[in-house]
């Protein structure tokens, strides 16, 4: 009794040291079964409504901001618009969406002129309240306002994650912004369109 | 919104889940047609009962759940609450004989009695009910959601983050029903009090062992958090120290309370057999 009261007492403990991160060549995280498939009904900057079918057979690059962040949102853009140049895809085959949480001031010009910035691969979208709530809950992402300043500036706090489905719509890796590096995402996004074919 | 509106949307499930509003509908439906009597023990037993219900709905289905699954310390707080509080108050009950009363008769006899009766379920029941298993599966489930690999998993997919708080509800279940139900496997002598105690206090070691580890560390742990965004700006640092500290003494003290009561049940069993031994000195 007092032998396996111990190594109940002390299984625990193994636990502890088994919670390093294994070592991947990928630079995104396999989330392959882990999310659901590409779904959601935004609406693009001229106003249409955009569902997750409307990117069938390319690759999607999901990422939520809004077009008022000073430097994480823009670099982030940019070195995923870097990463699949260098891929050498064209915007056929991957596209980066960018999901404005801040509809209040991301009207369609405004995010039409934002992702012209870095066309043809970047498509913003936004959508209502309601429509963005639905694609939160299903990625699981959460975003939140701070207070407005003297000029009704406020920041927008959103989740880091950048989702990469495959040219099926399946979910295959989590990639995370503040680890971003250009060549090795397009190294992953050719690994992807390679198992994709 | 007005106020009013804000308390009512905050109500309203987050991810709403049949099987949850099922459960717990079922249970309080036949909670209340198997309460017979009102004495004012009962009705203080009714009360537990209802706490835990509520609880463990609230957590589940409100807007809470949103706060739980963006704010590591809020998602310590929801599994306090379905492991240790809630199952506590509900075991604390004792509610098994007004659920079975509460069951239609056609349902009791032609199929509760007969799965109660059935040797093979009275065997994995009476197995998972050990106090040993009981207690390794209660700190053994706490351990295994805090690997950070598996509980970066479960927060991004909704199926395990279900299996997750489900395992945590009925576990808790388990677990404190097994602590506070006396009668032993065969119905005929009571287990041991002291026995009890005892595993309550061993059980608090593990959990204050991975709560320090959490609180303490200069590590973020559970980076799912700071990736899928928190539901308010607060530093990971700080969401992670105060999640630690969750585990690390207010689970533990659910022990420190199960305790208490059972010391109470005990010092009240001996009272008669402290005032028969005195009459029998008096005697002689």
């Amino acid at each position: 009794m007092s032998r396996s009261l111990l190594i109940a007492l002390l299984l625990p403990l193994l636990l502890v040291p088994a919670c390093g991160r294994n070592e991947s060549p990928w630079q995104g995280r396999n989330i392959q079964g882990v999310m659901p498939d590409l779904a959601f009904s935004l609406t693009d900057d001229s106003g249409h409504t955009v569902t997750g079918a409307n990117f069938a057979g390319k690759i999607v690059l999901l990422y939520f901001g809004f077009t008022h962040c000073e430097d994480v949102c823009p670099t982030t853009l940019s070195t995923l618009t870097k990463a699949v140049r260098t891929a050498g895809y064209d915007a056929d085959q991957v596209r980066i969406v960018f999901v404005s949480v801040d509809p209040r001031r991301d009207t369609p010009e405004v995010l039409r002129s934002y992702s012209a910035h870095f066309s043809p691969y970047v498509t913003g979208l936004s959508g209502t309240e309601a429509q963005l709530g639905d694609v939160a809950r299903r990625y699981r992402v959460a975003y939140n306002y701070g207070e407005p300043d003297a000029d009704g500036d406020y920041e927008v706090y959103h989740s880091s994650a950048i989702f990469v489905f495959d040219a099926r719509g399946k979910v295959r890796l989590l990639l995370q912004q503040q680890q971003l590096d250009a060549a090795a995402v397009a190294n992953d996004l050719r690994r992807l369109m390679v198992s994709a074919s | 919104m007005t106020p009013l509106e804000n308390s009512i949307g905050f109500l309203a499930p987050y991810e709403f889940s049949p099987t949850v509003l099922a459960v717990c509908v079922s249970a309080a439906w036949l909670y209340v047609r198997g309460s017979a009597s009102s004495s004012e023990q009962e009705r203080f037993r009714a009360l537990l009962f209802w706490s835990g219900l509520v609880l463990m709905y609230a957590m589940l289905q409100t807007r809470y759940d949103f706060y739980a699954q963006h704010m590591f310390f809020l998602h310590r707080l929801q599994h306090l609450v379905l492991h240790h509080l809630a199952p506590f108050l509900i075991a604390l009950s004792a509610p098994g004989e007004r659920l079975l009363a509460g069951l239609p008769a056609p349902i009791r006899h032609h199929l509760i009695e007969p799965l109660l009766g059935c040797r093979l379920l009275r065997g994995v029941t009476t197995g998972i009910q050990q106090p040993l298993v009981a207690s390794i599966l209660f700190v053994g489930l706490i351990y295994f959601w805090l690997i950070p690999d598996v509980h970066f998993i479960a927060m991004l997919n909704l199926s395990l983050y279900n299996a997750m708080n489900w395992g945590m509800a009925v576990d808790g279940l388990l677990f404190w029903w097994m602590v506070f139900n006396m009668r032993s496997d065969d119905g005929n002598a009571d287990r041991h009090f002291g026995g009890r105690i005892l595993l309550l206090f061993l059980v608090m070691f593990p959990q204050i062992v991975i709560g320090a580890h959490i609180a303490l560390s200069n590590q973020d742990l559970f980076t799912v958090y700071a990736v899928c965004g928190r539901a308010w700006p607060l530093s990971e640092h700080v969401d992670q120290q105060i999640g630690g500290l969750i585990t690390w003494i207010h689970a533990p003290m659910m022990s420190i309370a199960g305790a208490l009561v059972l010391f109470r049940r005990w010092m009240r069993q001996r009272e008669p057999s402290i005032a028969e031994s005195e009459a029998c000195r008096d005697l002689s």
